[in-house]
């Protein structure tokens, strides 16, 4: 079976419009985790067990557990109990709780390493914990971590392909429809391949950028 | 009436069989993973440059695409030119080369990480270089590549739920079919979630046994 060019080239505005879609999913789904990881990261710090043990248990139950069995769930079983979501925030949804649970983790190692006298010194000064996290502690906690987030925002795009078995049409959704339509797989399933590499490549280097620019700052 | 722990039992079964499933795919995928993560890892390295621009495109390849666009890209497309493969073995496959891939930059950097000083001391006593690999820098290696090994585990374990969609009837295939079969949507997606957590957890157990015994730390005390 031969690779017809013209059949691809008809394609190509089809999907490259479906990735619109795996943009603003991952765009979604990258906002969610980067706050709810922050939360998450906050509460795993809290003094109280009744706070940091949920917290925890929920960061190694989702981490542990498949996304597309987490993606399942939400499609499925929360409209059961009456929540009604659209089915691409159901996925966005997904992919940010997901990805927040590695996110709170990265937070958790920029927390860790803004050296203690920091905090003592807000301490000191008798400022309210509220102005030492805003104003001393995550000023310093969050730049170091953004190469780290931003590699989770590649990862987290490379995921939303899964988002197609719940009928959100993104990349790969689009192409398995307009290949059940024509019964050719090959030029769909390769475009899809080579759009992906084309973004990840881009992104990388966009990345590369960022943390060299983030590193002459510091 | 049908109690919630009737439906479990009688649930139970296939989800035991589908579970297994699961264990085996990982089981059967990861000594691959491992294989091709050294073999491209150290490709990278080679000072041949064919040799090491190879591994960065495999690399490069596998890490830059979706997997589940891989695993649809072989199950498809392969057969129509040519090479037929059962969906175990396309499954199997791209899992290894995929986690092979995340996998070489695990192995490179511990490879990087062995000071310079140890290739440059065997080297000086004339020991050839494939001597060096296995006796000075794997050794040295090796430790410091488990724990970010265990994380890729259980990274693998979650991934295998893809191959439930190129008709592989794991634990998450079982799932689904049960879960449309009997109507009980969430009993059956949480003890899906909960069996995944177990095998997920056992495993991470293991490895941290395996840690203690072979760990950086480990050698670190025998070598004093």
């Amino acid at each position: 079976m031969m690779f017809q060019l013209d059949y691809a080239a008809e394609l190509l505005p089809i999907l490259l419009k479906a990735s619109l879609i795996t943009i603003e999913a991952t765009l979604g789904g990258m906002a969610v985790a980067l706050v709810l990881g922050l939360v998450l990261a906050l509460l795993r710090r809290s003094r109280h067990a009744v706070i940091h043990t949920p917290a925890s248990a929920l960061v190694e139950f989702v981490r542990s557990t498949p996304l597309l069995i987490q993606i399942f769930f939400i499609y499925y079983v929360l409209p059961l109990y009456g929540v009604r979501i659209p089915t691409l925030a159901c996925g966005i949804i997904a992919l940010g709780l997901h990805y927040a649970t590695y996110t709170a983790e990265v937070y958790r190692a920029g927390i860790e390493a803004v050296p203690h006298g920091q905090w003592e010194a807000g301490r000191a000064l008798s400022l309210p914990i509220y102005r030492i996290w805003r104003h001393i502690i995550l000023p310093q906690a969050l730049p170091p971590v953004v190469p780290a987030l931003g590699n989770y925002l590649i990862a987290m795009f490379k995921e939303t392909p899964l988002l197609a078995v719940i009928g959100v049409h993104e990349l790969l959704g689009t192409a398995l429809r307009e290949a059940s339509q024509t019964y050719r797989y090959y030029e769909p399933l390769t475009l899809v391949g080579l759009i992906f590499l084309a973004f990840s490549l881009v992104t990388a280097l966009v990345l590369r950028r960022v943390e060299v620019r983030l590193a002459g700052r510091s | 009436m049908e109690t919630l722990l009737t439906t479990v039992i009688a649930l139970a079964p296939r989800l035991v069989d589908g579970a297994m499933t699961t264990v085996a795919i990982t089981l059967l995928t990861a000594p691959f993973a491992a294989l091709f993560a050294l073999i491209a890892g150290l490709a990278r390295l080679s000072h041949v440059r064919t040799i090491a621009v190879a591994a960065v495109v495999y690399v490069e390849l596998f890490r830059g695409t979706s997997l589940l666009v891989q695993l649809f890209f072989m199950f498809y497309v392969l057969p129509l030119i040519g090479i037929e493969l059962s969906p175990w073995t396309t499954g199997v496959a791209t899992l290894a080369l995929n986690f092979g891939a995340y996998g070489s930059e695990i192995v490179r950097g511990a490879l990087l990480a062995v000071p310079r000083g140890q290739i440059e001391a065997a080297l000086a006593l004339h020991m050839p270089p494939n001597r060096v690999l296995r006796r000075v820098l794997l050794p040295q290696a090796l430790p410091a590549m488990l724990p970010p090994f265990g994380n890729q585990l259980i990274e693998l374990v979650k991934a295998t739920s893809l191959l439930s969609l190129i008709t592989i009837s794991d634990l998450t295939f079982v799932g689904n079919a049960l879960a449309q079969t009997t109507g009980r949507v969430t009993t059956v997606y949480i003890l899906l979630l909960a069996v995944y957590f177990g095998i997920a957890y056992t495993l991470t157990l293991a490895m941290r046994a395996l840690e203690r015994r072979y760990g950086v730390a480990r050698t670190m005390a025998a070598a004093r």
